[in-house]
C-alpha cells in the first residue's frame, strides 16, 4: 500500500506502512500470553466463591467442609485481607469484608492442586448474608424516587442519602485531591465545571432545547480474558504474570495493598507477556489482586487465577451507564451561548477507577465546541452493579451520545444543515476550553469538510421519496474529541542497547495489547537512529528490568512513550557523536547517522558502521579501545499539567495535556419493518497529528469504528431487578463479526501536528471508537424522523417506534 | 484410557479421562498453546482446529472423541514454513493484539483448501463463527482476499479463478 500523508516524504521510517515488529510471532502462534506459559507441575489453581446478592452483610463464612475435600491446599477470606486499596480512591477491598456490594464479587477461595477440586470444594464454602436492599439505579441511589424529580431542591441537599449509603465509610476513603466526594451520600465524585455566565447565556439565545438521553452499560469483550498467575517464594519475593496493560501501576497498587504484609516496590515483580485485548479492561488492577494475595499464602508455588467469559463479563470493570440531561441555547445565527450538562453515571459498586472517568467526561462535556457559558456537573454514583471503569473512549462515547444528538435535534430546531452548524461552532487552535486553558493546534475544520465530501453530505435518496418500498436511507454527522485522561504527573521512559551487530533492543513497559506500539516505537527509533526497524527488537515488560511506564491507557502511548523512545535514541546519537569525535579527532557537529553508520558531513569517504565500534569500542594505534557499550536513556513527562482547580468552577488547572479531534459520518438504510439497519459507508477522519504509520491508524480506524458500531446497534448489558447480569456470554451478549462489517469504510487521516509529540505525533487508538454511536442515531433520525434516545439502537427499537409513530403521529422515543 | 490419533503428522497415544476437554488437553498436556480459549463454549473460535480435515471448536470436542482421527492445528500447518495466508496477513497488518489469529488462519485454511480463490462474501461467510474484537475484520478479509491458492501451488488460472 502506498502512504499519501505528509510524513512520508519528510521522513525515512517515519509516516510508512512499515509491517508490524511483532507481526510474525502473532501470526505463528508462536506470541505468548499468560494462560501459554508453563507454570510446571505445582501450579495450583484458584477458584473464587461469590456474592450471590447484589448489597448484603456478611454474617459468617465457614470453610471447614471445603477444607476437608482431598486437594485442597487453602482456603482464603476476607478476614486474612482486611485492606482497602484502589487507583485514584482506596474504596476497593481484595475480598469482601462486612458486606458485598455487587452479585459475583468475590468473597472467599480455594487454592487446590486442580481446577476441577477448587470449583468443586468452592461451592462447600458456607457463607451466611443478610441481604439489604439493593440500589440499582442512580436515581436510586441518589434518594430521587423517580426520573422527573431530579430538580434539585439545594446545591447543598443534592443526592443525600444517609440511610442508604453503599459505602458508609466513604468520608473515610483516601482518594486523589481532584475528587470531591459527598458526605452522607452516594456521591463518591462530583465533577463541576462553570465557565462563563450561564444564565445571561441563555438569555441571549434565540432558542433553547432540554432533553434526556440514556447509554446503558458495556463490557469489552476482548477475547482473552483476564488471567494471572502469583508465585511467592519463601525468600518472600512476589512474581506476578498478569494479562494487563498496566504492570508498574499493578506493581505499585500490589505494594500498597500488601503493604502490611511487609512487601516493598523492590519485592514484587510484574512480568507481563503479550495481552489479549485490553480496550480498558485490563487497566489498573482488578482480579489480579487475588493472584496476588493468594499467593502469599501458598509460599513456594505458583497460584492461578483465570477468569471464565461469564466472570469477564461480571467481575471485571464494566463501561458505566450514565443518565444525560442537556440544556442548550443557541442564537438564529447560530452561534450556541450556552450548554447546561448533568450527567449521572451509574459507577457500580467501586469506583477507585471509574471516577476519574466521571471527571475526565466532566472536563470535556461541551464536546469539540467553542461555547462562552457553560455549567456542567458529572456526577460519579455509587450502585450495586458491578465496579465501572475505563473502556475505550473513557466516558467520551458515552456523554457524546446525548451531546452529538442533540446539536442534530438543534440544528433541525433552526432550519440548519448539521455540519454547517457544526462547522460554525468548531473548536479551534487558541479556544478557551471548559476549564479555562486553551485548545491545541487542531484540524478539525478540515476533518469536517473531508467527511462531509467522502460521504456525500446532502445528497439525498430521491427513491426514497416514492414511498413504495419499506427501505429508507439516512445520513449522520458526528464530531468527536478526546484527551489522554491521566495524573499530570503521569510518565514514561526507555532504554536502548545497542547489539554487536548494530540491532537495537528497546527497553519500554508499555504494552503491546494490538495497536501496533511496538511498531510505532521501532519506526521512531529507526528514524534518529537509521537502523532499519526489523532490526529494533522490542519486548513485553517485567517491572525488575524494563523502565518506568505509568499505563498503557489513553491513548497516550505514541504521544508520551514515542517521545522517550525518541529521547533515548537521540541521547544514544550523542554518545555515538561524542565517542567518535573523541576517539578519532573530528568535530561532533560535522558528524551525522546514516544507513547505520557514522557519517562526516566534511569527508564523504568516511563511514563508520555501528557494528565495528558500537559495543567493542574504538580502537586506537597503541592497542587500546575508546568507547564501550552504547545505551541510550529517555524519559517523558508532561511537566505543564496540572489537576488543580477550583472545585467549584473547575478552572484554573491544565488537567488535560490535549485533544485528538475528528469527525465521522454514515450512510445507511434501514427497513421499516423489522427495523434493521443496513451500514453501507462510514468516512471517518481523525486528526493523528502525524501518522508514524498510517497501515496501523487506519487499522484503529476499523477496529474501534466496528466496536462503537455494536454499542449502538446490538449491544448492552442486562440486569434483572436483583441486580444480576442477564447476558454473560457471546451468545446473549453479541459482539460483531465478519457478516457485520460495514460495507464501506472511508478512513481519512489528517496531520495538524501535536508540537510536543514524537514528530507531531498525538494518539488516535480510543477516538476511533467515540463517533459511532451518534452518528447512527442521527442517521436514524434523518431517515426516519424518529429521534432515538436511548442507546442501543436496536432493529427492535426502531421497529416498535416506527409503528407507534405511525399509529399517532408522534416521534421520539 | 488411552486414546490414539495423529496429531500435526506424527501418531500420538495419550492417556486421558473420558471428561478431558480436547482444548485443554492440546494445550496443558501436549504443549500446543496456538489453540486459545475464549469462550469455552463454541462461541469465539479461537479454539479452531482442523478435525480430519474439518474445522472444529475444540472446546467443544472431547480428547476421546479423536481416538483414531487426525487433528491438525496451526502448528501443523507451518511444516513448511509460514503459508501463503499468513503471509498476507502478515503484509496487511491483518492482526492486532492476535489472540484469535491461530483460530481465523486455521478456519481460512480450510476455506482455501475448499475454494481456491473466494470472494469477499465467501470469506465474511467462512469466518462468521471466528471473533476478533480488535481488527473490525477488515484488514483480516482483506488480506485472505489476496490468497489464490491456485498461483502459490504454480498454476495460475488452473482452476478457472484466472488468479487473482
Ligand atoms: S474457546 Fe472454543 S469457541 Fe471459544
Ligand atoms: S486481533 Fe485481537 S482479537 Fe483479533
Amino acid at each position: 500500500m502506498k502512504e499519501d500523508n505528509q510524513a512520508s516524504a519528510k521522513f525515512k521510517y517515519i509516516g510508512k506502512n512499515t509491517k508490524r515488529v511483532d507481526g510474525k510471532e502473532k501470526i505463528t502462534g508462536a506470541a505468548k500470553y499468560v494462560d501459554d506459559i508453563d507454570f510446571g507441575n505445582s501450579l495450583l489453581y484458584a477458584a473464587i466463591v461469590e456474592s450471590p446478592y447484589a448489597h448484603a452483610k456478611i454474617l459468617s463464612i465457614n470453610t471447614k467442609k471445603a477444607e476437608k475435600i482431598p486437594g485442597v491446599v487453602r482456603v482464603v477470606t476476607g478476614n486474612e485481607f482486611p485492606f482497602r486499596f484502589g487507583l485514584y480512591m482506596h474504596d476497593r477491598y481484595i475480598f469482601a469484608q462486612d458486606r458485598v456490594r455487587f452479585i459475583g464479587e468475590q468473597v472467599a477461595a480455594v487454592i487446590a492442586r486442580d481446577e476441577a477440586t477448587a470449583q468443586r470444594a468452592a461451592k462447600l464454602v458456607e457463607v451466611k448474608y443478610e441481604e439489604l436492599k439493593p440500589i440499582l439505579s442512580v436515581y436510586d441511589a441518589l434518594g430521587l424516587s423517580s426520573k422527573k424529580e431530579n430538580k434539585r431542591s439545594s446545591e447543598k441537599e443534592f443526592g443525600h442519602n444517609p440511610k442508604n449509603m453503599i459505602h458508609p465509610k466513604l468520608s473515610e476513603y483516601t482518594h486523589v485531591p481532584w475528587f470531591f466526594p459527598q458526605d452522607n451520600s452516594n456521591i463518591a465524585h462530583f465533577r463541576k465545571i462553570r465557565k462563563g455566565d450561564l444564565e445571561s447565556g441563555f438569555q441571549e439565545a434565540d432558542y433553547i432545547l432540554e432533553d434526556e438521553y440514556t447509554v446503558p452499560r458495556y463490557a469489552h469483550c476482548a477475547i482473552e480474558t483476564h488471567a494471572s498467575v502469583g508465585l511467592c517464594d519463601h525468600s518472600g519475593r512476589l512474581t506476578m504474570w498478569t494479562a494487563s496493560q498496566s504492570p508498574h501501576t499493578q506493581r505499585h497498587l500490589f505494594v500498597e495493598a500488601l503493604a502490611p504484609l511487609g512487601f516493598t516496590h523492590k519485592d514484587i515483580r510484574v512480568i507481563t507477556p503479550y495481552v489479549g485485548g485490553g480496550f480498558g479492561g485490563k487497566a489498573g488492577v482488578s482480579m489480579e489482586i487475588l493472584a496476588a494475595a493468594l499467593a502469599t499464602c501458598v509460599r513456594g508455588l505458583p497460584v492461578k487465577v483465570i477468569w471464565s467469559r461469564s466472570q469477564e463479563f461480571y467481575n471485571t470493570y464494566q463501561r458505566q451507564g450514565v443518565h444525560a440531561k442537556i440544556k442548550m441555547g443557541v442564537k438564529k445565527d447560530g452561534t450556541i451561548t450556552a450548554l447546561e450538562q448533568l450527567l449521572y453515571w451509574d459507577a457500580g459498586a467501586y469506583v477507585e477507577y471509574g471516577a476519574n472517568v466521571v471527571n475526565a467526561a466532566g472536563l470535556s462535556a461541551t464536546g469539540p465546541y467553542r461555547i462562552a457559558n457553560v455549567k456542567i456537573d458529572s456526577v460519579c454514583v455509587y450502585t450495586n452493579l458491578p465496579p465501572g471503569g475505563p473502556y475505550r473512549g473513557f466516558g467520551y462515547s458515552e456523554f457524546l451520545f446525548g451531546l452529538e444528538s442533540h446539536i442534530n435535534e438543534m440544528a433541525k430546531k433552526l432550519k440548519l444543515d448539521a455540519v454547517d452548524f457544526r462547522l460554525k461552532n468548531a473548536i479551534a487552535e487558541g479556544d478557551k476550553l471548559a476549564y479555562g486553558a486553551s485548545m491545541n493546534p487542531n484540524g478539525l475544520h478540515e476533518c469536517i469538510t473531508k467527511v462531509a465530501k467522502a460521504i456525500e453530505w446532502g445528497k439525498k435518496y430521491p427513491e426514497d421519496n416514492k414511498n413504495k418500498s419499506n427501505i429508507v436511507h439516512g445520513k449522520g454527522f458526528s464530531l468527536f474529541w478526546k484527551a489522554p485522561a491521566m495524573p499530570p504527573n503521569a510518565s514514561s521512559s526507555c532504554f536502548l542497547k545497542f547489539n554487536e551487530d548494530g540491532s537495537l533492543n528497546i527497553l519500554l513497559s508499555a504494552m503491546e495489547i494490538g495497536q501496533g506500539y511496538f511498531t510505532v516505537m521501532a519506526q521512531i527509533a529507526a528514524e534518529i537512529l537509521s537502523v532499519p526497524p526489523h532490526k529494533i527488537r522490542c519486548e513485553t515488560p517485567d517491572t525488575d528490568r524494563n523502565p518506568y511506564e505509568w499505563q498503557t491507557v489513553a491513548s497516550h502511548i505514541t504521544w508520551s512513550c514515542g517521545n522517550a523512545v525518541k529521547r533515548a535514541a537521540e541521547d544514544a546519537r550523542d554518545q555515538i557523536f561524542k565517542l567518535v569525535a573523541r576517539a578519532l579527532e573530528m568535530q561532533q557537529e560535522d558528524l551525522y547517522l546514516e544507513d547505520e553508520a557514522v557519517k562526516s558531513k566534511k569527508d564523504g569517504k568516511f563511514s563508520l558502521k555501528f557494528s565495528e565500534f558500537i559495543i567493542n569500542g574504538i580502537g586506537q594505534k597503541d592497542g587500546t579501545f575508546r568507547g564501550g557499550p552504547i545505551i541510550g536513556r529517555g524519559m517523558f513527562m508532561p511537566e505543564f499539567a496540572s489537576a488543580m482547580s477550583d472545585p467549584a468552577t473547575g478552572q484554573g488547572g491544565k488537567p488535560n495535556v490535549h485533544y485528538t479531534v475528528g469527525a465521522a459520518a454514515v450512510d445507511l438504510a434501514i427497513d421499516k419493518e423489522s427495523g434493521k439497519i443496513k451500514i453501507n459507508k462510514v468516512a471517518f477522519a481523525v486528526d493523528a497529528g502525524c501518522a508514524l504509520n498510517p497501515d496501523l491508524v487506519k487499522g484503529q480506524i476499523t477496529g474501534g469504528l466496528l466496536q462503537g458500531l455494536a454499542t449502538v446497534l446490538y449491544e448492552d448489558m442486562r440486569f434483572d431487578d436483583k441486580g444480576k447480569l442477564l447476558n454473560s456470554n457471546f451468545t446473549d451478549y453479541k459482539i460483531p463479526t465478519t457478516l457485520d462489517v460495514p460495507e464501506e469504510i472511508i478512513s481519512i487521516i489528517v496531520e495538524r501536528p501535536q508540537p510536543d509529540g514524537p514528530f507531531g505525533a498525538r494518539g488516535v487508538g480510543e477516538h476511533t471508537m467515540i463517533p459511532a454511536a451518534p452518528m447512527v442515531g442521527n442517521a436514524v433520525e434523518d431517515a426516519l424522523g424518529i429521534r432515538i434516545k436511548s442507546m442501543p439502537i436496536t432493529a427492535e427499537k426502531i421497529a416498535l417506534a416506527v409503528l407507534e409513530k405511525s399509529e399517532n403521529g408522534g416521534a421520539g422515543h | 484410557m488411552k486414546i490414539s490419533f495423529v496429531l500435526n503428522g506424527e501418531k500420538r497415544s495419550l492417556e486421558v479421562n473420558p471428561s478431558e476437554i480436547l482444548l485443554e488437553v492440546l494445550r496443558k498436556r501436549l504443549g500446543l498453546t496456538s489453540p486459545k480459549c475464549g469462550c469455552d463454549r463454541g462461541d469465539c473460535g479461537a479454539c479452531t482446529i482442523l478435525l480430519d480435515g474439518k474445522s472444529v471448536k475444540s472446546c467443544l470436542v472431547l480428547a476421546v472423541e479423536v481416538a483414531g482421527h487426525e487433528i491438525t492445528t496451526l502448528e501443523g500447518l507451518m511444516q513448511n514454513g509460514i503459508s501463503p495466508i499468513q503471509e498476507k496477513l502478515l503484509d496487511n497488518n491483518s492482526f492486532q493484539c492476535g489472540y484469535c489469529a491461530p483460530g481465523f488462519i486455521v478456519a481460512a485454511h480450510e476455506l482455501l483448501e475448499n475454494n481456491c480463490c473466494p470472494s469477499v462474501e465467501e470469506i465474511r461467510e467462512a469466518l462468521a463463527g471466528n471473533l476478533c474484537r480488535c481488527t473490525g475484520y477488515t484488514p483480516i478479509i482483506d488480506a485472505i482476499a489476496q490468497v489464490c491458492k491456485c498461483e502459490h501451488e504454480g498454476k495460475k488460472g488452473g482452476c478457472g479463478c484466472e488468479g487473482r
